[in-house]
């Protein structure tokens, strides 16, 4: 069904549709909407599940590890503050191999405050072990929240669906919301291999030695690599039942013969999709390539849609002060190698909420192929800058 | 093939890696095994996850899973929602820390799973400082201890503060169980476990468990002195239902602190000059403030 819906409560849909047992969270701007839509439909009776309101993102966290640890199906959603705050029990998740669904409203960190959208908390935990999808629009992430379920208990693995904060979580965009029977026919029930109960007694959580700790680490490794197949396999079943190929690894766009291609993740994708489209009707050769799955990242996916592009545009919402781009670091990785050394420019833009145009996407583009880029900040207030130093 | 303790329902089986004479092994053995098979146990980091459960080795015959250090009153509220949420709501969960994860790093969880009043037995084997990682001060160390991280010297006595008081903090959460209890009254710790499991909603369990190691004394002693603790006053073995004081374990002689401070390597240094004297005084006065207050005798 076809409904105008706030991003928030598109996602709070395909999560309520997903039937989850146990929702725990705690407030944080710009996530709140998502579980306050959940509470409600607790509270309508149109979702059986336990709301747990916990003293902190921390608790969130550890509410459902243990619910998910019990065989229940499970949902936290957080921002932020409360990601980073999240991020020793997200290790510890991932550890225990818990097939934990968390959706992420992608928002700046602190000092300076902002409430405002960019990737830097989610970028920031890349190494946690999870799944990570970025949502281009809202169907996106509705979608990815249903297939979030289906692939993690699939995998073992915890997923967390990104969406940026405000643009996505705050914005009304048409979506389709699948039927229930749809969903059914999709997610099978969970029936996790292990789980705590008295029946049948497991140690969960143990003491390792040097002996068998580095095991565990290249355990999880190969499990987010073999993942990688699972994405195109339950994508694929997405679109048999409902009808949409939003579950892929990547997008890539309008490459054919593109001598120069975009990437980025999020939101953003939309705004360089538009910026391409001008680029090529004034005859630019350009395209653009979507990142939706970044962990584990789609090496291959990447490398094949990009094969032979001599210049690559990177676009960065997060920052690793002092270090290379975080997406631009892994394009590199995918791309250089054998015969290509191709010309990769980083782009950083959109840092705590700053708006990122469609001119300054054809302003990347024209820099990139007017001469070697290393990293230019988009956009940067200048006069702000001197006024700083002054 | 199973082992005695196995066939005779131990929760916590003989094999594991606990120190010789171990009041949180001792502890978690006899309250575990009066709670029943039953149960789901949430552990702490701390010596009794580390002991009990290295790989491929548990010496856990219920289910049993440890996260991390702070968030085990978490981890237990998440497993008793998934229990209702899947209709299983006939076992017992049992969350259980050291006196660093309930009294310190802990508490923040505690306060929520209290409050939002989780049927879950929350025990805190208090050892009075942070043991497994080489004995450093806690929220529950007592007055004048020497720890690593309260070293004695000639300008200190070691730790300046006395014991949070955790029962009183339970009890203002309106937690309707809350008891204290030791080894060496073993009868009696069975017994208010047996009752904690009963009871609706949250219930706090304060264990006195001594530590050789961390306490430095003879493994020997370990029962003698949980039971020195209790007849000096200094450890009172209390129990209150829904806010009222309902059992107080009176002391029938009462022994002078020294009693239990002189087999104790971490208060040695008390005995050493005059303003020991004046600290070891002040030790008594706080027993016999305990002795006045439930009053114990």
């Amino acid at each position: 069904m076809k409904r105008v819906l706030e991003g928030s409560l598109a996602v709070a849909e395909a999560v309520k549709l997903c039937r989850p047992q146990v929702v725990s969270a705690y407030p944080i701007t710009p996530q709140t909407h998502i579980v306050e839509h959940l509470a409600k439909f607790v509270a309508d009776g149109e979702l059986s599940a336990e709301v747990v309101n916990v003293e902190s993102e921390h608790s969130a966290a550890s509410v459902v590890l243990g619910a998910t640890a019990s065989g229940a199906r499970s949902y936290t959603a957080t921002s932020s503050q409360g990601l980073i705050l999240m991020a020793e029990v997200l290790f510890n998740i991932s550890g225990l191999r818990l097939p934990v669904v968390m959706g992420v409203a992608n928002r700046a960190l602190s000092a300076p405050i902002s409430i405002w959208n960019d990737q830097q908390d989610s970028m920031s935990l890349r190494d946690s072990g999870w799944f990570q999808v970025y949502a281009e629009n809202n169907q996106s992430a509705l979608d990815w929240h249903i297939a979030g379920y289906h692939l993690a208990e699939l995998t073992s693995l915890p997923i967390m669906i990104c969406m940026d904060g405000y643009i996505l979580t705050h914005a009304y965009e048409p979506v389709d919301i699948p039927e229930q029977e749809q969903v059914d026919a999709f997610l099978p029930s969970y029936t996790p291999k292990i789980r705590l109960d008295p029946d049948s007694p497991i140690t969960l959580g143990v003491l390792t030695e040097p002996d068998a700790y580095m095991e565990t680490r290249f355990t999880l490794h190969q499990a987010l690599k073999t993942a990688l197949d699972h994405v195109e396999g339950v994508g694929k079943k997405f679109s048999r039942i409902f009808g949409r190929d939003s579950i892929q690894l990547v997008e890539g766009y309008r490459l054919e013969d593109a001598e120069v291609a975009v990437v980025a993740t999020g939101s953003v994708v939309g705004t360089v999709k538009e910026a391409v489209d001008d680029l090529r009707s004034s005859g630019r050769r350009v395209g653009a390539l979507g990142l939706r799955v970044f962990r584990p990242f789609p090496r291959h996916a990447v490398r094949s849609v990009l094969a032979n592009i001599p210049h690559i545009a990177v676009l960065e919402k997060a920052l690793s002060p002092g270090g290379p781009g975080i997406l631009s670091a892994d394009i590199k990785d995918a791309l250089y190698g054998d015969t290509r050394w191709p010309h990769i420019a980083r782009f950083v833009a959109g840092l705590g909420g700053r708006d990122i145009t469609v001119e300054q996407v054809e302003e990347m583009v024209l820099k990139t192929l007017t001469g070697k880029v290393e990293e230019h900040f988009l956009g940067l207030n200048t006069s702000l800058l001197e006024q700083g130093e002054g | 093939m199973k082992s005695g303790d196995e066939i005779k329902g131990y929760p916590l089986v003989a094999g594991h890696r606990g120190c010789q004479g171990c009041g949180q092994a001792l502890a978690a053995r006899i309250a575990l095994k009066a709670a029943g098979r039953k149960v789901v146990l949430v552990n702490a980091t701390g010596c009794l996850e580390v002991f009990t459960t290295a790989y491929p080795y548990s010496a856990w015959t219920v289910p049993w899973i440890h996260s991390l250090f702070e968030n085990t009153a978490a981890v237990a509220s998440g497993v008793d929602a998934a229990y209702r949420a899947m209709g299983k709501d006939n076992a017992v969960i049992i969350a259980q820390a050291g006196d660093g994860g309930t009294a310190d790093i802990g508490i923040q969880a505690i306060s929520g799973m209290f409050e939002r009043r989780h049927p879950i037995l929350f025990i805190c084997y208090d050892n009075e400082a942070y043991m497994n990682t080489g004995i450093q001060r806690s929220g529950l160390t007592p007055l004048y201890a020497y720890t690593s991280t309260t070293p004695t010297g000639k300008a200190s006595l070691g730790n300046v503060s006395t014991k949070k008081d955790m029962i009183q903090i339970a009890l203002a959460h309106g937690v309707p169980y809350v008891a204290s209890a030791t080894i060496a009254y073993y009868r009696d710790l069975e017994k208010k476990v047996q009752k904690a499991v009963r009871v609706m909603g949250p219930r706090y369990l304060h264990l006195h468990a001594p530590c050789p190691l961390g306490w430095d004394y003879d493994p020997a002693l370990t029962v003698k002195i949980s039971r020195l603790a209790v007849q000096t006053g200094l450890f009172p073995l209390v129990e209150y239902e829904n806010g009222q004081l309902v059992s107080v374990r009176k002391i029938s002689k009462k022994l002078p602190v020294e009693e239990y401070l002189k087999l104790q390597g971490r208060f040695h240094h008390l005995f050493d000059s005059e303003e020991g004297k004046k600290a070891i005084a002040r030790i008594q006065a706080i027993a016999d403030a305990n002795i006045a207050h439930y009053p114990l005798m």
